[in-house]
């Protein structure tokens, strides 16, 4: 127990410290986490605790990650970038891995450096280190909002291909196994080394083919119709309780069983919970799930390049040093020049074609897993082995350079000469916060306007239903941050708040002019205290909900009075415009800390209005009759026109 | 009778006033409209309070009269703000003029208004500078472009000072007769399109 404490008290401490000055630098968190890594490790060294061991945990932030990616990705989009996947992400992979291998192999001849010289360590090596980094990638162009960029999603296409090219690759590694090192692989093992690897199921060693690949296609078909058709019961049942932490349970407990089962079928975990994720893209209930799972995924990802980065053997660098940092610039370098070939063949042109370039130079976490599985294997010597892993996680730690070389000189020098034709995002959606009888008009004005529209509300029915109409609804409490953060506010334009709880619409105009000053808010309020409240909340334009409907029957009424209608609809507006200033004024002398009895200047105001109100009622002011007759009013007899 | 009926005229007065509770030529002026015959009277801002105007309705009230009239305290030497915003959404391009535009052709136009100023500020040499004829020019090429004959204004000069000098009721008989001449066909139209208001056509014919 007191050793969990120390570490997780360790690995916090480190990951507080650096994380906000590294953002602060304009380095992004990536690099902090990296450098907090390297800044443990002697400590977590004295500990006797090995970084590898967490390693395997936090890799889980990577599983997490890709459930997120695919909730993102509507299948639709999935199988419009097929071609991306199969020729950029092909092409990388394939390429990467033969010239990697050639280098391997005539830099073994050079240096004659037996293990190196055999065809196939080169072919593993060049196999382990084609793989880019995921996780720094994705949460990098995340940070620096490039995903939705032409390079980004062209770097997004080539690590998806990359991680679905693992499950070949772990199918074909053993077949690569020198015997002599398999012989001694498994006398170590069985000596000591091995505490991990008893812990994962393997139901499905030792079976013959047709029933490992019949379980393959059964955990496949069983997350897309299960995905379809059980989670939606499934959550809606669980909505009922009104729990919200049994919900975040719930998620939970589907991406860690979707990865269990992945794994014990021998696909890749990150794999499953993607497919999971794209599967459950159209449900209505995927912005909960992403602000359920949203801060797991960042913890543990955090974990994970923290590990990384203690994870450096200074020993072994310091041993070799210039070799080591050598051959570590050369695989990125030969790695950019495919990526480099490949965005000029694809036509990613200007920045674009950089930022692909200089992101997904580095090799990546699926190298660790590889080279494990490669060691365990006998297919590369353990020392070898050691050696490409601080390769990896080297590349790994000058990665956040180059993203930061793209931003400060690249993007800046080349796109002031290109016209900005593929970056330019989809427009900001608006946010409708409730979906009542008010929030489901203004959804329909702003979707027959041509407007896209997100729409949160806690009841499961309403929901449902209005899905069946077509209507992009989600479940969830949209006064939740992580809620609000998941539906896109970052980028949203406009966010309607139409809730039917006064108290938490409040909170949320406050929490939303806060951390989005961007977001244009129109409120809903209640009466003319829930105004004022909204008004010091920062809302400026709210609506009262029944203000509107009150009037228009005070016109018929007059109408009906025999008033002529255009009278009716002057009298109508300019009532409008009076009560609307003097709400305003009142609205700027309310306070939500002192009750509206002690506020002295509030109550002055309200009297000195309803004194007003009086008086003209009486006839005795001519302020509102001249609002309602100014304009129309002929001139007056026998007045002179011209002087 | 039905003789007459068949041949009668239809007749389409569009009535601008933003403030009726405070007319005093106008409202008699539409009252005496809407109580004859195949003359249709439409209060525009009654109608239409929100200016939010329906141009299906007001192009198929058109295609179903011969002569349409607006009827208007004249402001700013022009019409009150809804009969522009009629104009600008009622005479489409197709229906009214242009391709295919041939809806109002042939039909009869002109504006019946009243004034604050005499009919001596009415003159080149007074201070509004220009005849009310030449003033409603633009609504003279508007007919014009739609295929309309447009005959001169009826207009009632000093209409402030209408009702003290008794004028109001002589003015409003000068409209009915006008109306029923329209309806008989027995305006000369010729001469009304050449003159320089109607008031003088109608003296002239002992209308007046």
């Amino acid at each position: 127990m007191e050793g969990f404490l120390v570490q997780a008290t360790l690995y916090l401490f480190a990951a507080v410290v650096a994380v906000p000055i590294a953002n602060r630098l304009g380095m992004g968190s990536v690099l902090g986490y990296l450098i907090a890594g390297v800044a443990i490790s002697p400590i977590l060294g004295a500990f006797g605790t090995d970084p590898e061991d967490i390693l395997h945990f936090a890799e889980f932030g990577v599983v997490l990650m890709l459930f997120l990616i695919g909730l993102e990705l509507e299948p639709r989009q999935l199988w419009g970038m097929r071609h991306r996947l199969l020729g950029l992400g092909g092409l990388q992979i394939a390429v990467s891995t033969i010239l990697i291998a050639l280098a391997a192999y005539w830099i073994g001849r050079i240096w004659a450096i037996e293990e190196l010289a055999h065809w196939t360590v080169a072919l593993a090596i060049g196999l382990t280190l084609a793989l880019s980094s995921t996780a720094i990638v994705l949460q990098t162009l995340g940070e620096k909002g490039l995903t939705r960029s032409d390079g980004g999603r062209a770097s997004f296409s080539v690590l998806l291909s990359q991680d679905i090219a693992v499950i070949p690759m772990l199918a074909l590694i053993p077949l690569l196994a020198i015997p002599e090192l398999i012989a001694e692989v498994s006398h170590g093992a069985e000596v000591g080394h091995g505490g991990k690897q008893e812990m994962e199921l393997r139901l499905l060693d030792g079976q013959p083919g047709w029933v490992a690949t019949l379980a393959v296609i059964a955990s496949v078909a069983g997350i897309v119709i299960g995905g379809q058709y059980l989670t939606r019961p499934m959550f809606r049942f669980l909505s009922h309780a009104r729990l919200p932490e049994i919900f975040t349970a719930a998620a939970l407990l589907l991406v860690i069983g979707i990865a269990l089962l992945m794994t014990v079928v021998g696909l890749s975990p990150a794999l499953g919970t993607f497919l999971a994720g794209v599967v459950l893209a159209n449900s209505e209930y995927k912005h909960e799930l992403e602000a359920d799972i949203e801060p797991f995924k960042g913890l543990l990802l955090g974990l994970f390049f923290i590990t990384v980065g203690a994870g450096i053997n200074f020993v072994l660098l310091f041993e070799d040093f210039f070799a080591i940092l050598g051959l570590t610039l050369g695989l990125m370098l030969v790695k950019g020049a495919v990526l480099y070939g490949l965005a000029k063949l694809f036509k990613l042109r200007g920045a674009a074609g950089w930022l692909f370039t200089l992101s997904l130079a580095q090799a990546g976490e699926f190298g660790f897993v590889l080279l494990s599985f490669t060691m365990q294997n006998g297919v590369i010597p353990t020392e070898l082995g050691s050696s490409l892993s601080l390769m990896v996680a080297l590349s790994m730690l000058f990665t956040p350079g180059l993203f930061i070389f793209y931003e400060r000189v690249i993007a800046k020098r080349i796109d002031a000469n290109l016209p900005e034709e593929d970056e330019i995002g989809e427009t900001g959606p608006v946010i409708i916060a409730g979906l009542g009888r008010f929030g489901q008009i203004v959804n329909r004005m702003l979707l027959s306007n041509g407007h896209k529209t997100v729409v949160l509300d806690y009841h499961n029915e309403l929901i449902a239903g209005l899905r069946h109409f077509g209507v992009e609804g989600y479940f969830g409490d949209p006064s939740r941050p992580e809620l609000l953060l998941a539906a896109g506010i970052r980028d949203a334009q406009v966010l309607v708040v139409a809730l039917d709880d006064q108290e938490k619409s409040v909170q949320m105009v406050e929490h939303v002019t806060r951390e989005y000053p961007h977001v244009k808010i129109v409120a809903r309020a209640h009466d003319r205290q829930h105004t004022y409240a909204l008004y010091a909340a920062g809302a400026r334009d709210i609506v009262r909900e029944t203000f509107d409907s009150s009037v228009r029957a005070g016109r018929y009424a007059l109408e009906k009075l025999g008033h002529h209608p255009f009278q009716a609809e002057r009298a109508a507006r300019a009532y409008v415009k009076l009560d609307r200033h003097n709400l305003a004024e009142l609205a700027r002398l309310w306070d939500p800390e002192i009750s509206v009895m002690e506020n002295e200047r509030y109550a002055a105001k309200a009297r000195e209005i309803n004194a007003r109100l009086e008086e003209s009622m009486r006839g005795l002011r001519t302020e509102y009759h001249d609002r309602t007759e100014r304009g129309w009013t002929p001139p007056p007899k026998g007045g002179a026109v011209k002087d | 009778m039905s003789d007459v009926a068949e041949r009668a005229q239809k007749v389409l007065v569009l009535f601008a006033h933003p403030a009726q509770n405070r007319s005093e030529v106008n409202v008699h002026l539409a009252e005496a409209a809407h109580q004859l015959d195949h003359v249709t009277l439409i209060d525009l801002y009654g109608e239409y309070p929100r200016l939010d105007i329906d141009i299906d309705l007001e192009q198929a009230r058109l295609r179903e009269h011969d002569v349409i009239i607006f009827l208007h305290p004249l402001y700013w030497y022009s019409t009150p703000a809804i009969l522009k915003e009629w104009q600008d959404l009622v005479l489409e391009y197709g229906f009214a003029y242009g391709k295919g535009g041939t809806a109002l052709e042939g039909k009869t136009f002109f504006s019946a208004v009243t004034t604050g100023g005499s009919a001596e500020a009415y003159r080149d040499n007074g201070y509004n500078r220009f005849t009310i004829r030449e003033l409603l020019q633009p609504l003279e090429q508007t007919a014009n472009l739609c295929g309309m004959t447009y005959l001169a204004p009826l207009v009632l000069f000093g209409a402030r000072s209408a009702k003290e000098h008794g004028r109001v009721s002589g003015h409003v008989a000068l409209f009915r007769r006008l109306l029923e001449a329209l309806v008989a066909e027995k305006l000369p139209l010729i001469e009304a399109a050449k003159a320089e208001t109607l008031n003088v056509v109608l003296q002239k014919h002992g209308m007046g």
